[in-house]
């Protein structure tokens, strides 16, 4: 029996009716061919998110982000005026990556006050202009103006900066649409408290999207984190969202969260009591939040904590302690990808602040391996297509969502070229 | 000198091999340790923590990694929290079916 109500329809699943209900063919996450029709149709035309704002503080800071899906890097930097502008990180003499130390194909952060290249020391300031050319009188009618930087889109939204590859794409607010305007105005800038997390997966980056947009699995694959008699009332109990919404391709699940502080003090682990922290972060709000309209949509009173998933690459999670955490799934082949994880709390102020952001951390990891181990099994298993037919429950709503929305970007890019490749639904 | 503030002795045993910069390092350390030292570390810093915070809070955490013995207990705070689950939840040192995921805390504050 359901614990919390669901649409009138029945399920959420059959309350956004193009979903479906059938088993789900992983085929998207398994192919070669597919994967690199999502380099151009997905990661070629959507806003992907490559960092905050403060990252990148004061004029001349900095940084590189690697997108091997697209595949570019890009540089993003805060100019003189303040702007936040991106360039594909290339020098326009002969090709050399601009901006990179030691590894070329490992991304770096700094200040500086112009892009000198390593090769042979072409300049550019920081909106893009290339301002020196070594031994100019060498080259044949160089006009500088035509060899600057090569711009990216490059959109702030609530502090979360953004690239598209396409020069034609809506801009970012309309594309975040509902569930992004439901965000605006969470205290996001307050939390620069930032540790930062990176795995390299093997399993294609929906697999991770999927595993985190669900929590059916949470009270099996995560169940000995509890003491041992929450974990089998866990286990009893399973798991129920409070709401789920689809926007466009982009998703949310509402949770509850009885964590924080837990109701009986039995339930979770001496250290945890001791220290009033865990998963579900510290159980003392550090500052007053008032909630956008968007977080907890339900207004439950139970609720613990939102996640976003703005497609295709990029979630955000709200947590009801007042802090926040996001994902990024970075392709690098049809079955790897880099993972990244960035917690944001409130700047600790004193000791005990710290060591509970401390437990909140070390926490996510321990989920995080596990989670991440276990998409590697999946993946190995789906590649063999001894299955390929899956059936997907209503809590897994969002994960019908991802793979509908990509297979239809897939599509969309199909039917836009001369020559389609035939890729099984 | 004693690596702990005098007010902690009674875990000055495990400073040495606690006392540890960095989340990464902080975790392998816990690989590289038998069940019975992180039960050791464990029973012996639990009853203890409350105390750990509430002698930190006394100082301006800014401050704190310029005094070495505080910032020495900061840091083995941290281990306990990272070594915590071994004891509570896993009985093992490393994360149950966790073998060949590995990740790497590549940004944390100063402090």
């Amino acid at each position: 029996m359901a614990k919390f109500p669901k649409p009138a329809e029945g399920s959420w699943t059959e309350h956004y009716p193009q979903i479906g209900t059938k088993p789900v063919n992983y085929e998207d996450s398994i192919s070669p061919e597919f994967y690199e029709l999502e380099r151009t149709a997905i990661f070629g035309r959507t806003w992907l998110n490559v960092g905050r704002v403060e990252q990148i503080p004061r004029t001349g800071n900095y940084f590189t982000k690697e997108l091997d899906a697209v595949p570019t890097s890009v540089v993003v930097v805060r100019d003189k005026s303040g702007e936040v502008r991106a360039f594909h990180n290339i020098c326009r003499h002969r090709g050399n990556k601009l901006v990179w130390d030691d590894y070329p194909r490992e991304e770096t952060s700094g200040t500086c006050r112009q892009f000198t290249c390593k090769y042979h020391g072409w300049r550019y300031d920081l909106e893009g202009a290339l301002t020196f050319v070594q031994q100019e009188s060498e080259f044949f009618d160089l006009d500088k103006n035509a060899y600057g930087l090569v711009p990216v889109r490059c959109e702030v939204w609530e502090g979360f900066i953004f690239v598209n590859m396409d020069p034609d794409a809506e801009p970012l607010e309309g594309y975040l649409g509902e569930l992004g305007a439901g965000l605006k105005g969470y205290p996001f800038g307050e939390m620069t408290q930032r540790y930062s997390y990176r795995a390299e997966v093997g399993s294609n980056w929906k697999l991770f999207v999927d595993a985190f947009m669900e929590f059916y699995h949470a009270p099996v694959l995560h169940g000995r984190q509890a003491v041992a008699e929450e974990s089998e009332k866990l286990a009893k109990y399973g798991y129920e969202a409070l709401a789920y919404e689809i926007d466009g391709p982009h998703a949310l699940v509402s949770s509850w969260g009885g964590m924080s502080p837990p109701k009986d003090l039995d339930m979770v682990k001496p250290s945890e009591r001791v220290l009033r922290s865990g998963l579900f972060g510290p159980w003392d709000k550090t500052i007053d939040i008032d909630l956008p309209p968007g977080v907890n949509p339900s207004k439950m009173p139970q609720w613990g904590e939102d996640s976003f998933l703005f497609f295709p690459n990029f979630m955000i999670l709200i947590w009801e302690p007042g802090w926040y955490l996001t994902y990024h799934y970075w392709p690098t082949a049809y079955n790897r990808h880099v993972f990244e994880a960035s917690l944001y709390f409130t700047p600790p102020r004193n000791a005990t602040e710290r060591i509970r952001q401390e437990m909140a951390r070390v926490s996510f990891k321990e989920y995080g391996l596990q989670d991440g181990n276990t998409l590697e099994a999946t993946q190995t298993m789906i590649e063999t297509r001894v299955v390929t037919e899956f059936p997907l429950c209503d809590q897994e709503i969002a994960l019908r969502h991802l793979h509908n929305t990509a297979r239809q970007y897939v599509a969309d890019h199909q039917a836009s070229t001369e020559t389609p490749v035939d890729i099984r639904a | 000198m004693t690596m702990l503030p005098d007010a902690f002795s009674d875990l000055e045993p495990f400073a040495a091999k606690w006392c540890i910069e960095g989340q990464d390092a902080r975790y392998a350390e816990r690989l590289a340790s038998t069940m019975p030292e992180l039960q050791a570390f464990y029973d012996a810093t639990l009853p203890r923590l409350a105390d750990i915070m509430s002698y930190l809070d006394g100082f301006d955490l800014a401050s704190i990694p310029s005094e070495p013995q505080n910032h020495n207990l900061l840091l083995l705070a941290y281990s306990f929290v990272q070594m915590s689950f071994s004891v509570e939840a896993w009985g093992q040192p490393r994360v149950p079916d966790s073998g060949a995921a590995e990740i790497l805390a590549v940004y944390e504050p100063a402090i």
